[in-house]
């Protein structure tokens, strides 16, 4: 654990391996999402209550998944970076946060296409989409902060308190806002079967949630490492990468 | 120089007012009281939220209608949004006039803990918003036409709650306020985290008025303060350091 810790202090390190891990993921997050996509939207069968509608799952929760999981992971390189000041942490949540806001605005935006078909509107405040909308919030607010310093360090460290407070107050929205649903609910809508869903349903999404991730850690090492050249732009290895002479 | 020497190698005397730890609580003391006789010589600063509390729940019935009934069946929740408002304004000038002159510096020279300081700083600006904002709602419920035995539940259900805002609100204070034009930003980050709290307190009124019990909001009200009483002033402290060094 701490030689790992040790080892991701050095960018380079971080560069050269990230070269080997990136097209494994990003093979895989091709492969996860073309297989599931094309099962999803052509082989599985239709919903009997929602009919073809019901596909938009295959989007919607992959991208609801992914918003929260990158929230958390977020707060945790911003943990690790103000604990043990491994700036690759920074840069990596710095390049997580557009992504994590782009994946909260998806699922937002597929939530309210299939809510056309379902519910007969765009716009319901169901706790889950009032949820997400917060979330979606609580990125632009982290992602704002980071741009408002114009002293890089007192940026991330910024950024990063924010990400702390913002992860521990997920949870605590998230069953308020639950709470509150429950309280103001005004009909019953159910999302026929989420947990009597035939295999044949299931599987697809657990293949296109498996790409997703794929897609979301493919890209944060792409993102990382070109933020790594650009910060590290002075830096001897990065000038001879560039073939400039030393 | 002769006598240099002799100067630097000598050690600095400390003195220790009182019983050791004692510090702890003469220092709180001091910052609050410091705090409260500032701002008590600034006194339109602290009418000023009082006086927005007042105009924006003017503008209601002036923009919807004036029929008591609808104005009733909003009311619990207008008097809340209009108070977090009122009470997000005075954020911004919670740590402006202690950074400007450089007296927040001091107090992070303090062998004091920061966080306890800080939390004297927030006990003020509830004291001097949170509070009066409290004790002035129910004046104003009268306007709105809340309907009778709920206005205790409001005030203590303002003044509970509005002690979470001021620890929440101070951890964006903290992080703005070293930036020229943080006052939007701090809406932008602060405003998702109220969201819990708004929940909570608006549901009590509105469990007041349908006679259901309100000790569980009241409850959740005191548990989330509690959570926000130890969580935020290290937050607050960690965001200030940010600041300062930025």
């Amino acid at each position: 654990m701490w030689a790992f810790i040790n080892k991701l202090r050095s960018p380079k390190w971080f560069y050269d391996i990230s070269a080997r891990l990136q097209p494994w993921f990003w093979a895989a997050a091709l492969i996860l999402i073309l297989v599931g996509s094309v099962w999803g939207l052509a082989f599985a069968p239709a919903d009997y209550q929602q009919g073809n509608s019901f596909r938009i799952i295959y989007v919607h929760v992959p991208a609801a998944f992914l918003a929260q999981s990158i929230f958390v992971s977020m707060a945790i390189s911003a943990l690790a970076f103000m604990v043990w000041k491994i700036k690759i942490c920074d840069m990596a949540a710095a390049m997580m946060a557009p992504l994590g806001a782009a994946m909260t605005f998806i699922a937002l935006f597929s939530g309210a296409v299939w809510g056309v078909p379902t519910w007969g509107t765009w716009w319901m405040w169901d706790a889950r989409l009032t949820s997400m909308l917060i979330l979606l919030f609580l990125y632009l607010g982290v992602i704002a902060l980071r741009g408002a310093f114009t002293s890089r360090d007192s940026a991330s460290r910024a950024a990063s308190v924010l990400a702390m407070v913002g992860v521990i107050n997920i949870p605590i929205i998230k069953y308020s806002v639950d709470w509150w649903y429950t309280l103001h609910q005004p009909a019953t809508f159910t999302i026929t079967g989420r947990a009597a869903m035939p295999l044949e349903m299931w599987l697809p999404l657990l293949i296109m949630v498996l790409g997703f991730y794929s897609f979301f850690i493919a890209l944060t090492l792409m993102r990382t490492r070109s933020e790594i050249l650009r910060r590290e732009a002075n830096k001897r290895w990065v000038r001879e990468l560039a073939g400039e002479a030393p | 120089m002769p006598g240099t020497e002799g100067l630097l190698n000598k050690e600095i005397p400390v003195v220790f007012h009182g019983e050791p730890g004692g510090g702890l609580a003469v220092a709180f003391w001091a910052t609050l009281k410091r705090d409260l006789v500032l701002l008590l010589r600034r006194r339109s600063e602290v009418m000023n939220p009082l006086v927005f509390f007042a105009i924006v729940i003017t503008l209601f019935p002036i923009g919807i209608s004036p029929d008591p009934q609808l104005l009733a069946a909003i009311a619990p929740g207008l008097l809340w949004v209009a108070a977090l408002l009122a009470a997000l304004l005075s954020l911004d000038s919670l740590f402006r006039a202690d950074y400007d002159d450089g007296s927040l510096e001091q107090l992070l020279l303090t062998p004091q803990p920061l966080a306890l300081l800080a939390l004297a700083k927030v006990a003020v600006h509830w004291l001097l918003t949170g509070l009066p904002l409290a004790l002035m709602a129910p004046v104003l419920g009268i306007m709105l036409a809340l309907p009778a035995g709920s206005y205790g539940v409001l005030a203590v259900s303002l003044a509970l709650g509005s002690a979470s805002l001021s620890l929440i609100g101070a951890i964006g204070a903290a992080l703005t306020v070293g930036l020229s034009r943080g006052g939007v930003l701090l809406s932008l980050l602060v405003l998702p985290l109220y969201i819990p709290v708004l929940i909570f307190g608006a549901g009590a009124v509105q469990a007041a008025i349908f006679g259901d019990g309100v000790m569980a909001h009241l409850a959740i009200l005191g548990a989330l303060l509690a959570l926000a009483l130890i969580l935020a002033p290290l937050a607050i402290a960690a965001s200030l350091r940010i600041s300062i060094n930025g």
